[in-house]
Parts: C-alpha cells; structure tokens; sequence
C-alpha cells in the first residue's frame, strides 16, 4: 500500500521508494477510473502534471539532504475553480465563464508551486461558490464517496471529494461562510477557514470580500498544518492579508490537550440538531475531557441572529462584486446592438437560478428604502456576533460546536428550498462574520456517513486548533476511515 | 411577505439582470420568504450597536512605488468577447453620430 497524505509522500520520496511521477501517475489513473461517478474534477492537467513531477523525480534523485527541498515537493494537489490559474480554464462553475482562461495566477497557487505541490487539477463548487452542496453547479453536481447518492456538501465539494476519495492528499477550498468546513465534515476530512486576513485572496474570484478566506483540505491534521504554512502570509497584492508572522504550525501540533480550555455554546445543542450529531460532538468532548482538556459551558446568544444577517450582508457584497461580469472583458455574451440589454441577457444567460437569487436579495437589501432597514440592521448584527466571541474567549481558548446540524443529505433533498439549504451552515457562518479560524475534524460516523467537529479559535491562533485537533485525532480512529471509492 | 412583481422588475433592472415570466414569479416567491426570514433580526435592540463592514480595520494601504510589468495586453484581449484596436469593443453607448 503507498503512502496517502502529503507528510508520509515526502518521506516515501526522500527515501526513495517512491518517486513524484508514481504517484502523480497513480493520482491521474483514479481519477480517470473513479472520478466520472464523483464528478470531484472540471480539468486535469494530466500532461502538465507529468512534467512537473519528471521535473521533482530528478531533484529528489539528486538531493541527499531533507533540507534542499521545499515543504510540498512533488505532493499533488487539487485546486478549487474559482482560483485563477494562468491559462488554465477557471469557470467559477458558471457558464459565464465557460472557457476563460486567466492571464495571471492566484497567490496561493503561485504559493503552492514554490512549495514543490503539482497542480493536478481544478475541483466542481456550487457556481461563484454559493451553495451549500454542489449542486448549483452549472457543470452538474458532485457526489459524496461516502454514499454517492448524497451531497458532499459545499460550496468546494469537489475539493474535499477529491481528498476524500484518495485522488489527492491536499486541496483548496475557499470559505465565505462555511464552504471549506461543511464539506469537510460531509466527506469525513479536515478542512480549515483561516481567520480573515491569514491567506492572500488575490486571484480569488470575489464571492463577498469581507468574509472570503482561502483554506485547505487534508486526510489529516498535520497535513492541514502542512499546507496552511505554505499559503499562509501577508501579500502585498491583497490589502486586506494580514501583516502577522506565519507560525511553523507542525513544530507546536504535539503539545496535547493538557491545560486547553473548550467551550461548548448552550446555544448549539438546541432541538435543531441531529441527535447522532449531537451525540458525537458530545463524545468528542469526553475525549478531550479524558485527555487533560477543560470543558465548560459558553454562550452565544446573537448566534440565531448571524444567518439572517449573513444573508443580508453576503448577497448584498455579491451583487456589488458579480457587476464584472458583463459580458465585456470576458466569458460569455449574448449578442445585442444595445449595451443594456447585452449587459442583461448576458446575465441571463450566463448565471444560475441560485446566483441570479442572490445578486436580486443583495441588490434589494442595499437599494434605496431598505438599505436601513436591511443591511445596515444586519452590519449591526455582526458586531454583537463578534463581540459573543470575544466574550467567550475570554473564558475558554477553543469553541467547539458541530459542523453541521445534520448528516449529509441527499442529492436533490433541498436544491429547491434555498432556506432549507442555508440552514445547513447555522454553525459556520457566525465564525466567518467575527472573520475567525474555523477547523473541521472527522469526530464520528453515523448509518456509514461522517460527522464532523468545528473548533473555533482567537483571530490568528490556528496553532491552538491545530493542536487541540491533532490531541482529538490521536486519540479517535475517525480520520483513518476511508469511504468505499478510495478502498475499490 | 410577498414581494410583488413590480419590486422583483425594479430589483433586477438595478441589478442589469432580464427575467424570464417563470423566473419572476419564482423570484417574487422566494425572495419574499428569504426577506422574511432575515427581518427576524429587527427584533433585536440594535439601535445602539455600530456596524462592523469589516473585520480587520482597513485603511489605505500602498504598495511600494516600484514598476513592475503589467499583465500582457494581448493576453487580456485574447479573453474577451469582441476587442478592436487594443480596446474593448461594446455595442454602441451614445444615440447618433
């Protein structure tokens, strides 16, 4: 059996009894065998992929030394499609994009490519990255390995799929306002929300800029750890990226549980939960409990309040940042001598029934008479989100609530029900409005399908989620479970 | 709470969106339930509560005044429906001429 995530290829390779090309190789034959039931890819690079991984055979075969190369080398990975990728197609899982190829690539990708990784391929996401499945897809949905009847959650659900299934150790995904940690937790991963600012978002098609925040997906803490060193830091193409030094995350993952203080909100253990889900992120807190770890109850008590207020304030900076696409500049046109009606049959065209429902919310919420009324109302509710937070960590150091209020659902379940749908992100949309580390960890399975835990933390600290993590995942057998794709 | 469909037109002419007749009763639906649900948050006493736009304090931020290459024309053009002389080419803009 090879070796499957990021850390474990690296020492396969550095003592030669495997080399980039196998696996990459490898990568390319299951995705080409098992990915046309997932739909986890829109493109792979299979030649391009080749190249770079004949490239890092040579140097691993060269170099004597760990030290000569970088973090990633010769790990694959897989990109989210809404994070440009120089002349590779980048359709944001939208018709309106359909064949645009960016003319420059993304800071986390250029990243990921000094750190050695090989871009494999680029992942399926609800279009614009707005859903919660993977379903608003114009591209079709992707499935979850665990029981492809089911969504893998979303928005990146082609991310974690792919990770999920064992076509790649690591992917990107990016989270507005839950899209890395829903899917994580429906495909049984880690997956991490860095708080706003740790990662560049330049090259990062803008779905709500005051909440976007690029994070990856990984079969394991370390791994996770792995890959958030390598895209975290400030850049100087991102005003918003934060100016704080990037901490070596693995060195300090192994410190344990001891002396951690987690707080579990009243607010989340409400009659909105799945009973199997509230039962394992109980379970989990036994573990730290039995493990040095200090849990005590918190409250949240604007939390019911941030998901009207998020469908407020995310709609309303999406209306404002799909204005670009126009039919001008790029993607698709629909031909029309007058510049009005282009503009407006293009947009027809060219977005989804989900998109076009929230760029009409956003523009409704800041159009003149309800702007009061609706968004400004709702910037208000933020500050009281935030400010729960802040109260809370001044008495715990890890908040921890599920991921998600139900198992996975089925494909089809509530794609007609847009208020059903954002349901499911109860627990990871307040995280992103006080702009907050959000971590998802595999804590438990029910009828054959994942649960996940979301741990919270202070603005910067994801070494204490990490490390809070890592204790749980030495401790439980979760994240070496592998769904029935990946095992074929 | 219902939205009427003269709200549902005005919204997706700012928002340079055409509607099928099936989108805009679909949307006039939806909207209004999705409305109603988000004015939950007018119970709350806000009055007094400023409003966060963003999380990290942002002021202008400069980079350093140092030339580097732009992305290359050619390569931008290349992407966009209809481009003519360097420029970007749209249907007519102003009556006349």
């Amino acid at each position: 059996m090879t070796p499957s995530g990021a850390l474990a290829l690296r020492a396969a390779y550095l003592e030669r009894s495997l080399r980039p090309s196998d696996v990459v190789d490898a990568a390319i034959d299951q995705i080409a065998r098992h990915d046309p039931n997932l739909h986890a890819f829109l493109y792979v690079g299979a030649d391009q992929a080749r190249a770079e991984a004949a490239v890092w055979d040579e140097r691993y075969a060269r170099a004597g030394s760990r030290e000569t190369l970088p973090s990633l080398a010769g790990v694959p990975v897989a990109i989210k499609d809404n994070m440009c990728t120089r002349g590779v197609p980048t359709t944001c899982g939208s018709r309106i994009l359909e064949g645009w190829r960016p003319p420059y690539d993304a800071t986390v990708v250029t990243r990921l490519r000094d750190a050695g990784a090989i871009i494999i391929g680029k992942t399926n996401l609800d279009e614009f990255a707005m859903g919660s499945s993977t379903e608003h897809s114009a591209l079709g949905p992707t499935r979850n390995p665990w029981d492809p009847s089911r969504v893998p959650g979303g928005s990146s659900g082609g991310s974690a799929a792919a990770v999920a299934a064992g076509f790649v150790p690591l992917a990107l995904g990016s989270d507005t306002g839950g899209s890395v940690r829903l899917p994580a937790g429906f495909c049984g991963i880690v997956g991490l929300k860095p708080t706003y600012g740790r990662v560049s978002r330049y090259g990062l098609v803008a779905f709500a800029s005051s909440l976007d925040q690029i994070g990856p997906f990984a079969g394991d803490v370390t791994d996770c750890a792995l890959m958030l060193r390598a895209i975290a830091g400030k850049d100087p193409q991102d005003s918003t990226s934060a100016d704080v030094p990037v901490p070596d995350y693995i060195a300090a993952i192994g410190e344990g549980a001891g002396g951690l203080r987690l707080g579990v909100p009243d607010e989340v253990v409400g009659p909105g939960v799945e009973p199997v889900v509230a039962e394992a992120v109980r379970h989990a807190l036994d573990v730290f409990a039995a493990h040095g770890g200090q849990v005590e109850r918190i409250s949240l008590p604007t939390i019911e309040a941030a998901l009207p207020a998020y469908y407020l304030i995310a709609p309303a900076e999406a209306s404002s940042n799909l204005a670009r696409y126009d039919g001008v500049q790029y993607g698709l046109r629909a031909p029309s001598e007058d510049l009005h009606e282009m503009y407006a049959e293009t947009r027809r065209q060219g977005f989804g029934a989900e998109v076009k429902r929230r760029i009409m919310l956003g523009t409704y919420a800041l159009s003149a008479g309800y702007y009061d009324a609706y968004y400004l109302k709702a910037q208000r509710v933020r500050t009281l989100v935030a400010r729960d937070f802040e109260a809370a960590f001044r008495k715990v150091d890890v908040v921890v609530m599920p991921v998600a209020p139900t198992l996975p659902f089925a494909i089809g379940e509530k794609a007609d029900d847009p208020l059903q749908m954002y349901l499911s992100d109860i627990f990871t949309i307040p995280v992103n409005l006080a702009g907050l580390p959000g971590l998802a960890v595999p804590c438990g399975f029910a009828r054959g399908l994942p649960i996940g835990m979301q741990l919270v933390g202070r603005p910067f600290d994801e070494s204490t989620l990490l490390r809070a993590a890592y204790a749980y995942e030495q401790a439980t057998p979760w994240h070496r479970r592998r769904p029935p794709v990946a095992a074929a | 709470m219902a939205i009427d469909h003269e709200t549902v037109e005005r919204v997706a002419h700012l928002a340079r969106l055409a509607l099928t007749v099936e989108d805009r009763e679909r949307f006039a639906d939806q909207l209004g339930h999705i409305l109603e649900y988000c004015a939950r948050i007018s119970a709350l006493p806000l009055a007094d509560v400023p409003p966060t736009s963003h999380v990290v304090p942002i002021t202008t931020v400069l980079r350093a005044d140092v030339a580097t290459p732009s992305l290359d024309r050619d390569e931008v053009l290349a992407q966009a429906p209809a481009h003519q002389d360097g420029f970007f080419r749209v249907p007519r803009v102003l009556e006349g001429g």
